[in-house]
């Protein structure tokens, strides 16, 4: 692997903002630690959410439905198995579900792909509540010693593989090509590029990392019923976020997780009522007033910088 | 038996609201998911003329249908229009147009809650039993089906005979080459959207009659909607009808032979069959 110094020092810059959010749960343990859980929860899924949505244009609004899976997954196999045995299980019935699903609905178009993710939550929550139902088990109780930190640096460590993967599949053949495919899909196919194929194995990426997080947050919950694991909210949330921050860097999705948590915390606590409304208000300012979001912005101020530095 | 009319029935109001998305998504190009909340918001008209006023909701979608018209006009005018406009390519538009209508579905959905709270809403209209083939239906379902039959066969008319609709067809099937021939295409793709809309509305407050709805249902319209059109064929009246009626019948066969709670995914499997076997819908032909 052929590291410039550039990547070198931007290698150890993360590792030293890595470093220094890991302390938090030294020095707070309730407030501060929680809103950290949930920044966490969300730069893991928006990320892995841009890795896919970012160069292919394709809008997924499945992470509430592989979300769910994984809370599922801990949920029934908690007093089996060890913890991160069941994490690894969460990610590989997630990166297969994604599989399947990518194999059914990439080879169309994009229309085709929304909708069918969108309604992929509901259909998941509805198998599994007809089955328990017949069963007559109405929810799932989670009890771990797991507390907020370790929920917390459990995440970090997934977002750190997060980041390593984006930045692997930057440098590799698959990230060339899906390049490609986002510019062009007719000439990557000309090229001898597997469209479908590509997009599917990056789509697995996104599908395997949302049912981890939802492995790795199910302790949190302690009771684990269909409604709430798989809550579709969670999926719009993501794609804002994402979109927000700007889905072409790898590092755009973080600047948009952090405002939008903490206004949608802000909101919640003081007009519960009026979340879809700004998730709505959100959609449109994307639309229309961002839509390359905060990184095109910046983008935007460095070009006209560097213009008149040159003049 | 029952089972069968039953599904005919639901599906002939469900062919009213796929025949909006259709006029929409076919002609005007934008895939609307925010069709599912104009239809709760017709169904909330409808409601709130017959408790206040006690007037009947076939003759309020008389009202109903112009001012949903206006509304999707407007929307269409305002916020789509300049989405088109700045569109490089079709994929563009479809993911530029599907963030918006989910922005305008979220803030229909909000604005109902902050209006009418979240409570369901439903009304006794016509809740007279009628016989049919020797067994009993809600007269409500049935006046709500011949309503149903009687609009989409006027706007199948209208489509097929006259020559807005023969232009709003040529949009449908070629948009650069609808321009050529002298057709604006600007202000039919408007005229479809409003069109569309105002049907989906007119749905909703027929709908309102025989089934409960709250201010965040609309959403499960939407999805019933797209999957019909998707299997109908974009574009495609007949498909469009064909498709409807075969998700009501599939979808009163599981809700009375398996469970109720399981209706949308009994679609969505339908809807995989569709996507693995004829991405192209039930009498679409296949392109390259």
């Amino acid at each position: 692997m052929n590291l410039t110094a550039t990547d070198i020092r931007n290698l150890i810059l993360a590792a030293g903002a890595l470093g220094v959010c890991a302390l938090l749960p030294l020095g707070d343990n309730g407030y501060w630690l929680g809103l950290g859980v949930t920044v966490a929860m969300f730069t893991v899924l928006a990320t892995s959410w841009a890795l896919f949505s970012g160069p292919t244009h394709y809008i997924s609004l499945a992470t509430a439905a592989f979300f769910g899976v994984g809370t599922y997954v801990t949920g029934l196999g908690i007093d089996s198995l060890p913890f991160w045995v069941l994490v690894g299980l969460a990610g590989i019935i997630g990166a297969v579900l994604a599989a399947l699903v990518g194999l059914a609905t990439l080879r169309l178009s994009g229309v085709y792909f929304v909708i069918f993710t969108l309604g992929l939550a509901e259909l998941v929550r509805q198998v599994i509540t007809w089955v328990q139902n017949n069963s007559g088990q109405k929810g799932l109780y989670v009890l771990t010693d797991l507390d907020e930190a370790g929920i917390y640096w459990w995440l970090l460590g997934l977002a750190t593989a997060v980041f390593l993967a984006g930045w692997l599949i930057g440098r590799s053949r698959l990230g060339f090509a899906l390049r490609i495919i986002g510019d062009d899909e007719t000439v990557a196919a000309h090229s001898g590029i597997n469209t479908a194929l590509a997009k599917v194995m990056l789509f697995m990426v996104p599908g395997a990392v949302a049912a981890m997080t939802g492995a790795i947050l199910a302790p949190r919950y302690v009771y684990i019923e269909p409604s709430l694991a798989f809550a579709p909210i969670l999926s719009f949330q993501v794609v804002i976020m994402a979109l927000l921050g700007g889905a072409s860097r790898l590092w755009g999705p973080l600047v948009g997780v952090i405002p939008f948590t903490i206004l949608l915390e802000v909101i919640s606590s003081n007009f519960p009522n009026q979340t879809t409304l700004v998730i709505g208000i959100a959609f449109l300012v994307i639309v229309y007033l961002l839509p390359k979001g905060f990184v095109g912005l910046l983008d935007k101020a460095m070009i006209r910088f560097n213009g008149r530095e040159g003049a | 038996m029952d089972i069968l009319i039953t599904g005919l029935l639901l599906g002939g109001t469900y062919a009213l609201i796929a025949m909006g998305l259709n006029l929409q998504y076919g002609v005007a190009r934008i895939m609307n998911l925010a069709n599912g909340e104009i239809l709760v918001a017709g169904g909330y008209f409808a409601f709130i003329a017959y408790s206040a006023a006690q007037l009947s909701p076939l003759l309020t979608i008389f009202l109903v249908a112009p001012l949903a018209f206006a509304l999707n006009w407007l929307i269409y005018r305002i916020m789509l229009q300049p989405l088109v406009n700045r569109a490089k390519s079709r994929g563009q538009l479809e993911t530029d147009s599907i963030l918006a209508t989910f922005g305008l579905s979220f803030i229909g959905v909000g604005l109902m809650l902050s209006f009418f709270g979240g409570d369901y809403f439903s009304y006794s209209f016509m809740a007279v039993p009628v016989e049919l083939l020797g067994n009993t239906y809600g007269a409500n379902r049935v006046v709500s089906f011949v309503m149903a039959v009687l609009i989409c066969g006027a706007l199948y008319i209208w489509l097929n005979r006259s020559r807005a609709g023969l232009s709003i067809r040529a949009i449908a099937t070629a948009p650069s080459s609808a321009r050529l021939v002298g057709i604006d295409v600007k202000h039919l793709s408007a005229l479809a959207f409003a069109l569309g809309g105002a049907v989906t509305a007119v749905g909703g407050a027929l709908i309102s009659t025989y089934l409960t709805l709250d201010a965040s249902t609309g959403v499960v319209f939407t999805l019933k909607a797209l999957i019909i059109v998707i299997m109908g064929g974009v574009g495609d009246v007949r498909g469009t009808i064909v498709a409807a009626l075969l998700l009501g019948i599939l979808e009163t066969v599981v809700a009375s032979l398996l469970d109720p709670g399981l209706t949308l995914a009994a679609a969505y499997v339908m809807f995989l069959g569709i996507l693995l076997f004829r991405p192209q819908g039930l009498f679409g032909k296949k392109t390259t």
